[in-house]
């Protein structure tokens, strides 16, 4: 052909890296695979707030009838009641027979027939509440202290204030971080929601390296690109796609969370949560997803992929495993502090840890700091990798032949 | 035929290449010119897979050169090549036309010119029907198709094809055929290799045996069959048996019934075997003999082992 018929077939780097990244991009969009499990993620966080929400949420006030006999106790009960969390509707009966009833039916938690002497007298259907038991044996005793106050000349309206003012002032040198439960089991969450996407789009770089090497069409794109062009554009593109799910079930949960009523924190604390959530994905996948990539590229068949990818797994499977183990009993275990400042297990530590609250600042900087000051070494080492796997079709490259090149 | 009018267009000039003591290639060299179809023979791991995937870019050799118009071949004039691994080299689960269009794009072609060249090839070979299905879903014969449309999408200037033929049914040979002739009129010089020797003789104009990474043999069909010990076949069916072996300089080669390949010493003239052959009884057939690709090859490569 003729050197003035020559068309132009330059292509930048830019170029070449969003094409791959874009066929990433479309082909697994589209995958049922990645759909399925998107929703099945969202359906367990938004179905797990609805769970919590009905179990500890608000209930219906129990409510406890008194006869007339027993009428003076009902503001003791009450009170006592309030004091262990438990929300107490009292209701007036007038006779036993009728309060029998209500009981029977379900109408009424328990009735309050009367006081002798010092024994509260309730009828139930089959078994009276701990809680409400506890009330009530409070009440008792209550109603007996006053007898006996009143017996000996005192008041007992007094002497109950006195023995509400008596109290222990604690001064403690070293104050214990209290943690709040819904944080500890938000935290849970972020940390299976990101070691779930570190390790499937882990896998899913590794699984597109070995496709392309095993189904030869590496050859033809390297023909064309060049191998970090081919890595780049494969890591971007499986990274979005990891991102987009990663922020969908994110704020799936936080919202679903917080509209529920199952979440009583702030606003600013679910979110901020699932931001962590999403810088950590960025940063872990970017740490991870290089290292499978040139462990793929190891291989030639999926069969062997598990055996390459090992060592990376490892990492994510220690980290996540010491996290979600140690961290929801012991938020501020000084051992896992320690390891989640390590940038291969601060990935999956660190947004566990963020989302339970109070990580010191200077920890927070520091993980983050290394954990990108982590990512130029990876690309050089997974780019050897990569480039001298990629084309070696057939036997698994040895580790060692593969970084000497 | 003959495009070697123009001087060589694509050049492999001494290529070696070692993996540990096994020496694959050994300063292989073979030109090719515009509008030339160069076709690569040899037994399996003789080196001609490896020369190709050197020529691509996609395995560095030890030493030596490879050059197309003059100049090596770069990064970026190796996108101007339409290359066919010799396996498949596919995604196997993206569509037919989006994996053309896609491949198209990474040899430099903007989007509307990939989608139109991947219309244009898809019906000339064939597999339009097939733009929207997956390539795993295709047949065997059909995939080679796609693989051979995802050589020529964007205009290759050089084909350099690795087996393009194995799987194919008569049809598809017989387009695969046409299409590396269209493109070789169009001064495009195409290599290819292949193990049906019967094919490469029809359709190549130039051949190159391989042997243990080295070219033994390259050259026209014509000069390779030609450039033997001359030889004739001869049929004297009532003759007696050994009638031969009375002329001087004469072997017999092969023996099939009555009808013999002989083997003439330089510088015989073939009337005289002809008229010994009269003698011994009516010829009812004479001719020179040309053995054909399979035999010179088994030939070369026996040779040399």
């Amino acid at each position: 052909m003729s050197e003035q018929g020559r068309r132009d077939v330059r292509l930048s780097s830019a170029a070449a890296v969003r094409l791959v990244a874009g066929r990433e991009l479309t082909t697994r969009l589209r995958s049922k695979a990645y759909r399925v499990i998107t929703l099945v993620l969202v359906v367990l966080v938004v179905g797990f707030a609805l769970v919590m929400q009905a179990v500890t949420g608000s209930k219906a006030p129990d409510r406890i009838g008194f006869l007339p006999s027993a009428g003076g106790l009902s503001t003791v009960v009450q009170a006592a009641a309030g004091r262990s969390g438990q929300d107490v509707q009292r209701v007036r009966v007038q006779d036993a027979a009728a309060g029998r009833r209500q009981v029977a039916d379900g109408r009424l938690e328990a009735l309050v027939t009367g006081v002798h002497g010092q024994r509260v007298q309730v009828v139930v259907e089959k078994n009276l509440d701990d809680t409400l038991k506890g009330a009530l044996q409070a009440a008792a005793a209550q109603s007996a202290l006053d007898a006996q106050i009143t017996r000996l000349g005192g008041d007992p309206a007094q002497v109950g204030i006195a023995v509400a003012k008596a109290r222990v002032h604690v001064d403690a040198l070293q104050p214990p971080q209290r943690f709040d439960p819904q944080r500890l089991a938000v935290g849970s969450i972020a940390g299976i929601l990101i070691y779930l996407a570190l390790i499937a789009t882990g896998q899913g770089v590794a699984q597109g390296v070995v496709e392309e090497k095993s189904s030869r069409v590496v050859e033809l794109l390297l023909a064309t690109i060049r191998p970090w062009q081919l890595m780049a554009g494969k890591v971007i593109g499986i990274g979005l796609v990891g991102l987009l799910q990663v922020v969908v079930v994110g704020v799936a949960g936080a919202l679903a969370g917080q509209l529920s009523g199952a979440l009583d924190l702030s606003f600013s604390t679910t979110f901020g949560a699932v931001a962590w959530l999403v810088v950590w994905f960025v940063l872990g996948f970017t740490l991870y997803s290089l290292v499978f990539a040139g462990l793929g590229a190891l291989v030639s068949r999926q069969e062997d992929l598990g055996g390459a990818t090992a060592p990376a797994m490892m990492f994510l499977i220690i980290g996540y495993v010491v996290g979600i183990s140690v961290l929801p009993a012991a938020p501020d275990n000084t051992a896992v502090a320690a390891m989640s400042l390590v940038p291969v297990f601060s990935p999956t530590l660190m947004p566990m840890r963020l989302a339970m609250g109070a990580v010191p600042l200077w920890q927070t900087l520091l993980s983050l700091a290394l954990a990108v000051a982590f990512v130029p070494l990876l690309v050089g080492l997974a780019g050897r990798l990569y480039r001298n796997g990629v084309v070696r079709t057939g036997a698994k490259v040895s580790l060692r032949a593969a970084l000497r090149g | 035929m003959g495009g070697t009018s123009g001087g060589a267009a694509l050049e492999i000039d001494r290529i070696s290449k070692r993996y540990g003591d096994l020496v694959a290639l050994d300063r292989m060299s073979f030109a090719i010119g515009a509008g030339e179809i160069f076709g690569f023979v040899g037994s399996n791991g003789a080196g001609k897979t490896t020369t190709m995937r050197i020529a691509l870019g996609v395995l560095e050799a030890d030493s030596g050169e490879v050059r197309w118009a003059g100049h090596p071949v770069d990064f970026e004039t190796r996108r101007r090549i339409g290359y066919m691994p010799e396996e498949r080299g596919l995604y196997p689960k993206m569509k037919v036309g989006e994996q053309l269009v896609y491949l198209a794009r990474l040899h430099g072609l903007d989007r509307a010119t990939a989608i139109g060249r991947t219309r244009a090839w898809t019906e000339r070979l064939g597999v339009a029907a097939r733009l929207d299905d997956e390539v795993e879903k295709l047949s065997l014969g059909n995939q080679q198709r796609v693989q051979l449309a995802s050589a020529l999408v964007h205009d290759a200037e050089v084909l350099i094809l690795d087996e393009p033929f194995s799987g194919l049914d008569p049809v598809a040979v017989e387009v695969m055929g046409e299409v590396l002739a269209e493109r070789a009129r169009e001064r495009v010089p195409v290599l290819f290799s292949s193990h049906q020797l019967d094919l490469v003789q029809r359709i190549c104009h130039r051949v190159g045996i391989v042997q243990a990474g080295r070219m033994v043999a390259c050259g026209t069909v014509d000069e390779l069959r030609g450039g033997g010990p001359e030889l004739v076949v001869v049929d004297v069916p009532a003759a007696a048996p050994g009638w031969s072996r009375s002329v001087p300089g004469v072997q017999v080669v092969h023996e099939e019934g009555s009808r013999l390949v002989l083997q003439l010493d330089p510088g015989l003239d073939d009337q005289v075997v002809l008229r010994a052959a009269q003698e011994a009884g009516p010829v009812s057939e004479f001719a020179r003999y040309r053995p054909p690709l399979t035999e010179l090859f088994r030939h070369v490569v026996k040779g040399e082992a």
